[in-house]
């Protein structure tokens, strides 16, 4: 049963007379509890790829069926709704809100969720002991270190159990050590039963996938 | 999405940049400063007016000459055509229905030994005065109906000509020169403090036909008459313009009751209230103005912040209340602020001035403050609600 499920994406970005085809015939199937990476240079269209998958953009033309249901052009009230519920983003940038302790950002995505604040905290706090942080619930980022505020991100992700984890270059800020850590947290997740998509420009990161997809000028080889 | 929790945030995001949130809100502070202590002098003024008029008495009309609100001011162009003669025959019309007494005034240097007292208000009333006005003596007594009859020379002296002439000696007795003529003091009166800067107690009271006499007048300043009872007021205004008409022409004198001169204040009054306020609410909107422009640069700061909610499942609308609630509790902060400031000062000028903080300028102010927050805070939170999630976390 995939969870994922991308047939035929185009997308083209018009600017004035020049048209730029950022992805060409996508066909790609993630099944549920799968890890894989999507690997490319820059520009070889994995960020759009990233964004279409997240429910940030929308196709060009063709069909994306999330859980089985179209989601391919919903409107963005709707998308913000399954991005909040399905879709747990990690960044290459952490995006962790300034002068905001760790619990509170990882408690962030449930505000939207409409969330009660006693379970907003308990299920922020579970989360962050997951990923080994429990007793920097009240750090706020400039205290943390650069691998801990990635791990701070993931649990922003992990708090909504999301359907999949969305990795956007998770280690390109980080150092190899750290690095190798959020890795092993993302295998740990993935022992677990997650389902996680990640890019990343890096072989030696892919290699954590169990499957990668290549992509170059906006295809799949 | 939860709206304390958003409020909570808005004050985290003021509080981290305290000295731009301060001098944002500064023009909100000084618009709703000025607002409090604008409406709080002019209110204090109306109240310490309409007091002054209350405490003449009870039930009380005034004729003055001339026409007030005619096409020729009083006592302007025209002759001052009022005369005893017309007391007279408004006592005799009235009889027990109301108490009469004519007036006249004039100001004048007072002496006694080697002390003057210059520009004293000299009254030359009749003899039923006290109970037309009400008139607290502090020492001695008022002049009796005999004494005006066989114009004596006796006279009923303020507070400050007491102090100016006599400081704390004896003064019952003693004989005070007005204009050149010596008055024996029998009373005097209780201190009644200042109208509109003017010395209420710098003042001599003396039978009318004395001061009539002595200044060589036959026009009247004023007659005052009390109605017998509240509900007489009216028909006895009427029936004073009447007997009035018998001599007088309409143009020729007022009759005001002491409502209507209420009312007339009171119509003053407020016409500077809203022009005083509606030059403060100018503040105001200037204060709306820096409000918005400093939103319009943190809703630049935190584009990230706005794409990384978007991301996480902020909708539009939650992005739009966030900045909204901003940009209130901005405004809202500089309202309390102002609001605060406003009161301290007022009480301090209370000292000097009468003023009132009435509760509804608190309410307008703060309400207006607020309204301020979301005209303006509109247009910045529209903006963050329409940044694309893609773009925004993209920005640098």
């Amino acid at each position: 049963m995939s969870l994922v499920k991308l047939s035929k994406i185009n997308k083209t970005y018009q600017s004035g007379e020049v048209t730029f085809q950022a992805l060409k015939n996508i066909n790609l199937e993630v099944k549920k509890g799968e890890f894989i990476a999507i690997i490319g240079a820059s520009g070889s269209g994995k960020s759009t790829l990233m964004n279409i998958i997240g429910l940030l953009d929308h196709p060009t033309d063709g069909l994306y069926e999330l859980d089985s249901q179209n989601v391919s052009f919903l409107k963005e009230d709707s998308k913000a709704k399954l991005r909040n519920q399905k879709i747990g983003f990690v960044f290459q940038s952490f995006n962790l809100l300034p002068r905001t302790s760790a619990l509170e950002n990882v408690a962030l995505p449930l505000i939207y969720a409409g969330v009660s604040k006693a379970e907003r905290l308990l299920k922020a706090k579970e989360a962050l002991k997951q990923v080994g942080l429990a007793e920097k619930s009240q750090s706020h980022p400039n205290q943390l270190s650069g691998g801990q505020q990635q791990r701070v991100a993931i649990a922003r992700a992990l708090v909504i159990q999301p359907d999949i984890f969305l990795a956007d270059e998770p280690t390109g800020n980080l150092d190899t050590k750290s690095g190798e850590e959020i890795m092993r947290i993302f295998e740990q997740l993935h022992k677990e039963g997650k389902t996680i998509i990640m890019i990343t420009h890096e072989m030696g990161i892919a290699k954590h996938a169990k499957r990668i997809i290549r992509l170059k000028d906006g295809e799949i080889i | 999405m939860d709206i304390s929790e958003t409020t909570r945030s808005a004050f985290t995001a003021i509080l981290a940049n305290k000295m731009r949130s301060f001098l944002t809100i500064l023009g909100i502070v000084i618009g709703v400063t000025s607002v409090i202590l604008l409406i709080s002098l002019v209110v204090g003024l109306q109240t310490f007016i309409t007091n002054q008029i209350q405490g003449l008495g009870s039930n009380l009309l005034f004729v003055i000459p001339g026409r007030l609100g005619g096409a020729r001011s009083p006592g302007g162009v025209q002759a001052n055509r009022l005369e005893f003669s017309d007391a007279v025959s408004l006592r005799s019309k009235l009889g027990s229905e109301a108490q009469v007494s004519a007036v006249i005034q004039r100001t004048a240097t007072l002496k006694f030994g080697n002390k003057t007292d210059k520009g004293a208000a000299v009254f030359g009333v009749e003899a039923n005065y006290p109970k037309i006005i009400s008139i607290k003596l502090a020492e001695g007594r008022f002049f009796k109906e005999s004494e005006v009859q066989s114009v004596r020379k006796v006279a009923v002296i303020g507070q400050t000509v007491r102090k100016n002439l006599f400081g704390s000696s004896q003064v019952i007795g003693q004989a005070v020169d007005v204009a050149g003529l010596k008055y024996t003091v029998i009373g005097i009166s209780a201190p009644r403090g200042s109208t509109f800067g003017i010395d209420q107690d710098n003042s001599i009271i003396l039978p009318f036909p004395a001061a009539q006499r002595q200044f060589g007048i036959n026009r009247l300043n004023t007659i005052y008459i009390s109605a017998k009872g509240a509900d007489n007021v009216k028909p006895v205004q009427e029936k004073a313009v009447k007997v009035l008409k018998k001599r007088l022409t309409e143009d020729d004198f007022t009759i005001q009751s002491q409502e209507q001169t209420l009312s007339t204040i009171s119509q003053i009054t407020s016409v500077l209230t809203l022009a005083l306020g509606g030059v403060a609410a100018i503040s105001l909107i200037v204060g709306g103005i820096g409000i918005m422009n400093i939103m319009l640069v943190t809703v630049a700061e935190r584009t990230r912040e706005i794409g990384l909610r978007k991301a996480l499942g902020a909708r539009p609308k939650d992005i739009r209340s966030q900045f909204l609630i901003e940009a209130v509790v901005l405004s809202g902060l500089g309202g309390i602020i102002g609001i605060i400031l406003g009161i301290i000062i007022s009480f301090i000028i209370g000292r000097f001035f009468t003023t009132t903080v009435p509760l509804w300028s608190v309410a307008l102010s703060f309400g207006f403050s607020m309204l301020v927050g979301i005209i303006f805070g509109v247009t910045p939170a529209i903006r963050a609600a329409k940044l694309d999630p893609i773009q925004a976390l993209r920005y640098e």
